[in-house]
């Protein structure tokens, strides 16, 4: 570990990666801030750019930084404007909105940016500690492990899309998978589904269907709804100042602090669970376990308030990590988006990333102490200019998102027709948005198929048939854990209507 | 019906397309070699077909309860006529225009049309402003594009470049 830990040193201290890290962490707040532009639809615009560095230490570390920047970004907009620039920060407004107003802005963006750093930094201590480990058990694994695996990486994923929701989560991510069939695949070489037409020979671009679902829908969304990127009232980034806090805050949120960044790196680590959750859940349990006056202060501005979600989100987003590197498993829409670009840098995330690619692994890791401490020292100082960003008129700011969007999808194929298809998936995307089907497991279904499928044919392969479902105790185990992960959901919501519809009755 | 049943609807459709062909004209062409083998290319096809075909099926029958939420994207889809419903479908077209013309017209001018006339349709009217940051971007992100990174991107017309 510590000769890993060296190598890593060694890559991620290069001028270049240096760089990577702080313009990274740069873009990622400018564009986090934006409105309804998430670290899911700023990760996609990034890949071409990272794609074209060719150094896949410096490309992973870039999208790394972005993807920090952009949490970062979201709680800025989130507590001046209290327009949340990503899902994960939506708590962080409950009281970092309230104290901006009470003319305390300021003060709420150290506290979310001193909670960041901990919870980022704690994090990325806890995923040096659990990856080899989680590593090491991961070598044991055989193709048809890793084809149960699979399965239940993606039944999580639809189980923790919410109530009611189940459903329409696992609809889309048979649908991610049935779109990876599309084109020659790795194993066969014959084109299937391509209804004769040459330019989706070889499948659908990840790249366009990344940006379809992301960045699209959200710029149309825009264009719909004007008020979506308003501005708030008095809230001039100029004019921000007096960036203290007081020895008892700070006192007051240590303790929130710990407590959050654990709680939020083990909730990231869960598939398909992330940033949004852990947040959210940090935030009700310190206000379900403050004292009777501290309660009362929640939601008015309180620092606690401000601190639990910041610190846990943060956290979360490193512990996503853990999956994505350890296993080749995304855990969220984001990490599936990292793990596209990272199998189009040719680089194999799973167990063996950490043996052949030590530097590879050890400098995202090395990177995430930079990147935390990147965003505390050169983004603090920084953020009265930064919130100018939001006083871009919407007139320019879309057609730029359009743009970049299109040029995304462009520069990856070098291929006009995928700008029509990006077109057509965007349309269907926002149509799925309006219906409120979640997309993230679609895009995860597409870059887990081609996996999905190579294990399981390796594994049919290998036990000429379906053999190795009870022939291997641990496949057959993963398999039930999946189908129970699929069903409890289910159950468990429909025990609640029915006694909800108990209580409504008088029962 | 609801929209997401009305589009599980047409997932339904899309898989049964995805399943004819799946178990009915995929494996005509298979070597006899491959059919030997316990897996062939139409084989994962054929079980998400059938996981696919059942869960479209569950939504369109509504057999799953959901959740009573009004504001899945914050637009109200009963009160669309209020939201800007013109404008975005104008955008999308002049995507689709920037599509194919891009091309024809070459990179710079393609995508200075597409920025003015992106801004237009969202009502800026300052003309010269709208022509200055346009030519700007677009000889920027080419610069950026082509001559740094590498990528090529034909700035000029077909006519001009001869193809």
């Amino acid at each position: 570990m510590l000769e890993g830990l060296l190598t890593g040193l060694a890559t991620a201290f290069t001028f270049t990666n240096i760089m990577m890290v702080i313009g990274g962490c740069l873009i990622g707040t400018f564009i986090g801030m934006l409105p309804g532009l998430g670290p899911m639809s700023i990760i996609a615009i990034m890949i071409p750019v990272a794609i074209t560095i060719g150094d896949p230490s410096a490309a992973l570390i870039l999208l790394a930084g972005v993807y920090y920047g952009a949490v970062f970004g979201g709680s800025t907009s989130s507590i001046l404007i209290n327009a949340p620039g990503v899902a994960s920060t939506v708590a962080t407004s409950f009281d970092g909105y309230p104290l901006a107003r009470k003319g305390q802005a300021g003060k709420a963006l150290t506290v979310a940016a001193i909670s960041s750093f901990a919870g980022g930094t704690i994090g990325a201590i806890l995923l040096m500690v659990f990856a080899p480990a989680l590593a090491s058990v991961a070598l044991l694994f055989h193709s048809s492990e890793y084809f149960a695996l699979m399965v239940v990486g993606l039944s999580a994923i639809a189980a923790f899309a919410g109530t009611g929701q189940v459903g329409k989560a696992l609809l889309m991510t048979f649908l991610g998978l049935m779109m990876a069939t599309v084109g020659e695949g790795v194993l066969f070489n014959a084109p299937r589904f391509t209804m004769g037409i040459m330019d989706i020979q070889s499948g659908f671009g990840f790249i366009t269907l990344a940006m379809a679902m992301f960045a699209l829908p959200e710029a149309i969304f825009l264009v719909l709804d004007p008020n979506r990127s308003k501005t708030g009232d008095g809230s001039d980034g100029g004019k921000i100042k007096n960036l203290r806090i007081s020895k008892e805050e700070a006192k007051s949120i240590t303790p929130v602090i710990g407590r959050q960044s654990l709680q939020g790196f083990f909730i990231g680590v869960l598939p398909g669970a992330g940033a949004t959750i852990a947040s959210f859940l940090g935030y009700a349990v310190e206000r379900n376990i403050a004292t009777k006056e501290e309660q009362d202060e929640f939601g008015k501005g309180s620092v606690k308030g401000i601190a639990a979600p910041e610190s846990a989100n943060n956290a979360a987003c490193t512990g996503s990590f853990v999956p994505l590197l350890t296993l080749g498993i995304p855990g969220s829409g984001t990490t599936a988006i990292l793990l596209g670009a990272l199998i189009a840098l040719n680089v194999s995330p799973g167990p063996r990333l950490m043996v052949d690619e030590p530097q590879i692994f050890w400098a995202v890791i090395i990177s995430m102490y930079l990147g935390n401490l990147v965003l505390l020292i050169l983004n603090l100082p920084l953020i009265p200019y930064i919130a100018k960003v939001l006083a871009v008129p919407r007139n320019y700011l879309i057609p730029f998102i359009l743009f970049f969007t299109l040029m995304g999808a462009y520069i990856g194929q070098n291929n006009a027709t995928e700008l029509l298809i990006l077109v057509g998936f965007g349309i269907c995307a926002t149509l799925f948005r309006f219906a409120d089907y979640p997309l993230a497991p679609l895009l995860i279904g597409f870059i887990l198929g081609p996996l999905l499928e190579n294990n399981f044919s390796r594994a049919m392969q290998l036990y000429d048939g379906v053999g190795f479902v009870w022939e291997r105790p641990m496949t057959l185990g993963l398999l039930i854990l999946a189908v129970v992960l699929v069903v409890l959901p289910g159950y468990r919501a429909r025990r609640a209507r029915l006694r909800a519809e108990g209580v409504a009755d008088g029962d | 019906m609801a929209l997401d049943r009305w589009l599980a609807l047409v997932i339904l459709l899309i898989c049964l397309a995805y399943g004819y062909a799946a178990y009915f004209t995929m494996d005509a062409l298979l070597p006899p070699i491959m059919k030997r083998s316990p897996i062939w290319p139409s084989s994962f096809p054929k079980v998400l077909v059938i996981g696919g075909i059942l869960l479209s099926l569950s939504i369109l029958l509504g057999l799953e309860k959901s959740p009573e939420k009004k504001d899945a994207t914050d637009i109200n889809l009963s009160r669309l006529r209020e939201y800007k419903v013109g404008q975005a479908i104008l955008l999308l077209g002049l995507m689709v225009a920037y599509a194919l013309l891009l091309r024809p017209l070459g990179f710079l001018a393609s995508t200075f049309l597409f920025l003015t006339v992106g801004s237009y349709i969202l009502g800026e009217r300052r003309y010269g402003i709208m022509i200055i940051v346009a030519a700007i971007a677009a000889g920027t992100v080419w610069y950026l594009v082509d001559v740094v990174l590498g990528i090529f991107l034909s700035p000029f017309p077909l006519f001009l470049t001869g193809g």
